[in-house]
């Protein structure tokens, strides 16, 4: 539901025109004009990977403009991708990209892809291993490999710990690392709801193993090198690091009024200097 | 005295005989000093968790940390004021939706009730209500207010899920309280020529009063301590919520979110320092009010 | 005087409408869990649904053995560790305490039931969980049924104590009387007249007790460990089925249901039918035990 005025849009559509801040690559991208008054509520729902990150741009765009209210919610992937197909919040939130069936499904469902996240193989800080392979991490995540001392590592039973189904994050470790027609992961993994709980989790539990975002990598755990490229945003923009996945924005059809607004300002310069702040790889 | 123990001891099967061998005097010492145990493990069970989680938090807790909101992000800086006031308006919006009709179907039950069959399932709808777990209000509330009515995650979904939660123990308490009036209170007022409603209102209600100001207060500590069901009706977010229609987070969803998500493990301690805090003031609250009764 | 007449009807018919206000509710439960959940139970089927052994909703498999399991096993452990306290601290605070230690003790336990459940599930992860991964058994995680059965036994404790109490309070003192004048002793007493006598209140707050149980969610998301396995032994010694992680039905639901949609979403709503049912007949079958024993 676009909450809105028609004279609103009017002004809003006067006001872009004139001010030539566009989501293309120009050399030096000009600010978000902070003239145009925008008021209105924008409900935003779907990834918790995504929902730190709408956070801290809905903060700004706020705080430009007062009048403005935009609510996050978390709920995951897929809850984003419904929703915002259904229409029942403004902008959806998937770490993923929309799978076929929901395309098919909800038609109208424009993607803005506002920033790419790695996602990064973590383990807790004592374990004494700086690195594996692909396929030593799929052997693990398996269940094939369940002693630290297969890896190289001391004789401990590894703690496989993993998100829940639906969650972006874990669709998209199981794409690029488990492989599409992959083993699964193991029953045992201690699943958590969101990245954050694996968070805690890994960096609480010794001899524990998980995957998160990089958004949430902090000296409490150990992000893993991966078949020898560490897990850093250059290697995710030089295209080493190959664990990377769209952070996408959904509306029901082309976005209008406050919510392009919005949009404009994530996909601005300042904008995608939060994104990069905030841990994440700019769209440009 | 012995004779009688002898008796048992006859009669005794021939497992435990050891411990029937020992005089029934000494047979009391050691299961009195099991139960001595027993009563002192509910003591120790209760300072070892609060005590705990009190003394990890009692610190962070400031004016600072009550009147900031919390910042978000991994580190989880900020403090809980926004939790404090959804806590608050949600306490509110529950007991202002549940209090009139559970006192009523209280007063009902009590007062006007007969024998017939549609009473009798009124009284099984209350018990089975009593019954259900948190998270299938929570799950109901999902389908009917969130989705089905559109309200999304807000207040109001989740202030409609708990007033449902909570009727049971509002209707009991006050039931409770109505029945206990005496019966001569009643039968004076109707002697003076009141109708029934009159009496009621004048005469039983406010000798229930006490009982009933009770059973809100324990409404009032069930909505500050339930998470299953808000966690599915009021959404996860932070902020200050604006209306009816916002989202926000009680105080112990802020606990949840803070401990599993954040690195701020402390401050999780510390709100929920602040609601084992609230729940001591709230159960020496009814203490005393039920005391102002008994007078 | 007609018109106070009608005041009094309409009176009457608002309070009436109040009484039937829980009724109408749990219908309204019932209509709702049901209908969200039809779905599941037309294209997974109830066999599948019950007796299936694998939860995974990517493949399309719904099976919910390892939460009936999970759910089970927590409440009995939770029982086993809570029950005897339970108990034992209800027979003290009504008849071994003296008035001063009760005083003090009573009023402890009833705070004990008022503590949010968080807070039970934060000391669980914060004390527990580590404890327990003490444990000197390779793949304990320190995660799972002992943990949550622990946090469980104490968070039940205070409810069964409090009811117990009452029940052991409203035995007629005559009986005691009566067993004291025969020249038992007072435990004698206890154990042979009183507790008998409560019996059918004892068993009521250890049913409470166990509803409470099997219907925590948040503490046991905490520390149960929300795997999808079916709980097992670690080794051949089957006493290391308590470290074992696990999922119970309640936190099946909320783990995932902000997550699921379609069929998932349907199967949740499922996992809540089942767990309804699973308490009504865990309570009446206790009520039946216990009209037996009778």
């Amino acid at each position: 539901m676009i909450r809105k005025t028609p004279m609103l849009t009017i002004l809003l559509a006067l006001a872009l025109a004139a001010s030539g801040c566009r989501p293309t690559p120009a050399p030096a991208p000009s600010p978000m004009p902070a003239e145009a008054e925008f008021s209105g509520k924008i409900i935003e729902a779907g990834s918790t990977t995504v929902q730190p990150l709408a956070e801290k741009l809905a903060e700004a765009f706020m705080a430009r403009h007062p009048k403005v209210e935009i609510i996050v919610q978390g709920g995951g992937s897929s809850v984003g991708v419904k929703s915002a197909g259904e229409g029942t919040v403004d902008v959806g939130a998937a770490s993923r990209e929309v799978k076929d069936s929901e395309k098919e499904k909800y038609p109208d469902l424009v993607v803005h892809t506002i920033a790419y996240d790695g996602v990064a193989i973590v383990v807790h800080p004592e374990v004494p291993i700086d690195g594996l392979t692909m396929e030593q991490v799929r052997d693990i995540f398996a269940g094939k490999i369940a002693n630290w001392k297969e890896v190289g590592g001391p004789d401990k039973p590894i703690v496989v710990v993993s998100r829940e189904e639906g969650s972006g994050t874990r669709a998209c470790f199981e794409e690029l690392v488990m492989g599409k027609d992959g083993p699964l992961i193991t029953e045992k993994a201690i699943l958590q709801p969101s990245n954050g709980a694996v968070r805690t989790t890994v960096a609480t539990t010794p001899y524990s193993i998980g995957y998160l975002s990089f958004g949430f990598l902090d000296p409490s755990i150990k992000g893993l090198v991966l078949d020898g490229v560490k897990p850093t945003v250059e290697n995710v923009v030089a295209g080493k690091y190959p664990v990377v996945r769209p952070l996408n924005l959904l509306t029901k059809g082309k976005p209008t009024g406050v919510v392009k607004a919005w949009l404009d300002f994530i996909l601005c310069e300042e904008g995608q200097k939060i994104v990069v702040e905030e841990g994440y790889i700019a769209v440009r | 005295m012995n004779g009688e123990g002898a008796a048992t001891e006859a009669m005794s099967p021939p497992c435990g005989r050891r411990f029937r061998l020992l005089s029934p005097r000494l047979r009391q010492r050691i299961a009195f000093s099991l139960l001595w145990l027993a009563g002192l493990l509910a003591v120790v069970a209760l300072v070892a968790v609060t005590g705990y989680v009190v003394a990890r938090g009692l610190h962070l807790i400031n004016l600072e940390f009550l009147l900031t909101p919390p910042r978000g992000g991994i580190s989880g800086e900020g403090g809980i004021s926004t939790t404090i006031i959804t806590t608050l308006y949600l306490v509110a919006l529950v007991v202002a939706i549940s209090t009139p009709l559970g006192v009523g179907a209280a007063i009902y039950l009590a007062e006007y009730a007969g024998e017939q069959r549609w009473v009798e399932w009124a009284r099984f709808g209350v018990e089975t209500l009593a019954g259900v777990p948190s998270i299938i209000f929570g799950l109901f509330g999902y389908a009917l207010f969130v989705m089905a009515l559109d309200f999304g995650f807000s207040l109001l979904s989740a202030g409609l899920a708990g007033a449902c939660l909570v009727l049971p123990t509002i209707i009991r308490a006050s039931e409770e309280a109505i029945k206990a009036v005496p019966r001569e209170y009643r039968e004076g007022s109707l002697a003076l020529g009141a109708t029934k409603w009159q009496t009621v209102r004048g005469v039983v209600l406010p000798s229930a009063l006490p009982g009933i100001v009770t059973g809100i207060i324990l409404t009032i500590g069930r909505v500050v301590s339930e998470t299953a069901v808000f966690y599915v009706t009021l959404g996860g977010s932070y902020r200050m919520p604006r209306s009816l229609l916002s989202g926000g987070r009680t105080m112990a969803l802020h606990v949840y979110y803070l401990a599993t998500e954040t690195r701020a493990f402390e401050k999780a301690m510390a709100t929920a320092t602040v609601l084992v805090l609230l729940t001591i003031f709230l159960n020496l609250a009814a203490r005393r009010i039920v005391g102002y009764g008994q007078d | 005087m007609q018109a106070r007449r009608l005041k009094e009807r309409i009176i009457l018919y608002l309070l009436a409408f109040c009484a039937l206000a829980a009724l109408v509710t749990l219908l309204l439960i019932a209509l709702f869990t049901l209908k969200e959940g039809l779905p599941a139970f037309r294209e997974i089927g109830l066999g599948k649904l019950l007796l299936g052994k694998v939860w995974r909703p990517q493949r399309e498999q719904f099976g919910l053995v390892p939460m009936i399991l999970g759910s089970i096993y927590v409440t009995i452990g939770a029982l086993l560790l809570g029950v005897p306290p339970a108990l034992g601290c209800a027979v003290f605070l009504a008849e071994v305490a003296p008035a001063g230690v009760r005083a003090a003790i009573r009023p402890a336990v009833e705070l004990l039931a008022g503590i949010p459940s968080v807070v039970y599930g934060l000391f669980g992860m914060a004390v527990l969980v580590p404890l327990v991964r003490r444990i000197p058994v390779p793949g304990n995680t320190g995660y799972g049924l002992l943990s949550a059965s622990i946090v469980l036994a104490v968070m039940i404790l205070p409810t069964i104590a409090s009811i117990a109490e009452d029940a052991i309070r409203a035995v007629p003192r005559e009986y005691k009387e009566g067993a004291l004048a025969l020249g038992a002793t007072h435990w004698q007493a206890i154990r042979g007249v009183i507790l008998p006598a409560a019996r059918s209140g004892i068993l009521a707050a250890i049913i409470l007790g166990m509803g409470r149980a099997l219907g925590e969610t948040m503490a046991m998301i905490m520390v149960i460990g929300n795997s999808i396995m079916i709980p097992r032994p670690l080794n051949a010694n089957p006493l290391t089925l308590v470290l074992s992680q696990a999922r119970t039905l309640t936190g099946n639901i909320a783990v995932e249901i902000a997550y699921a949609t379609g069929l998932h979403e349907s199967a949740l709503f499922a996992t809540g039918v089942v767990l309804f049912v699973l308490i009504v007949i865990v309570n009446n079958l206790t009520r039946l035990l216990m009209r037996r024993r009778k």
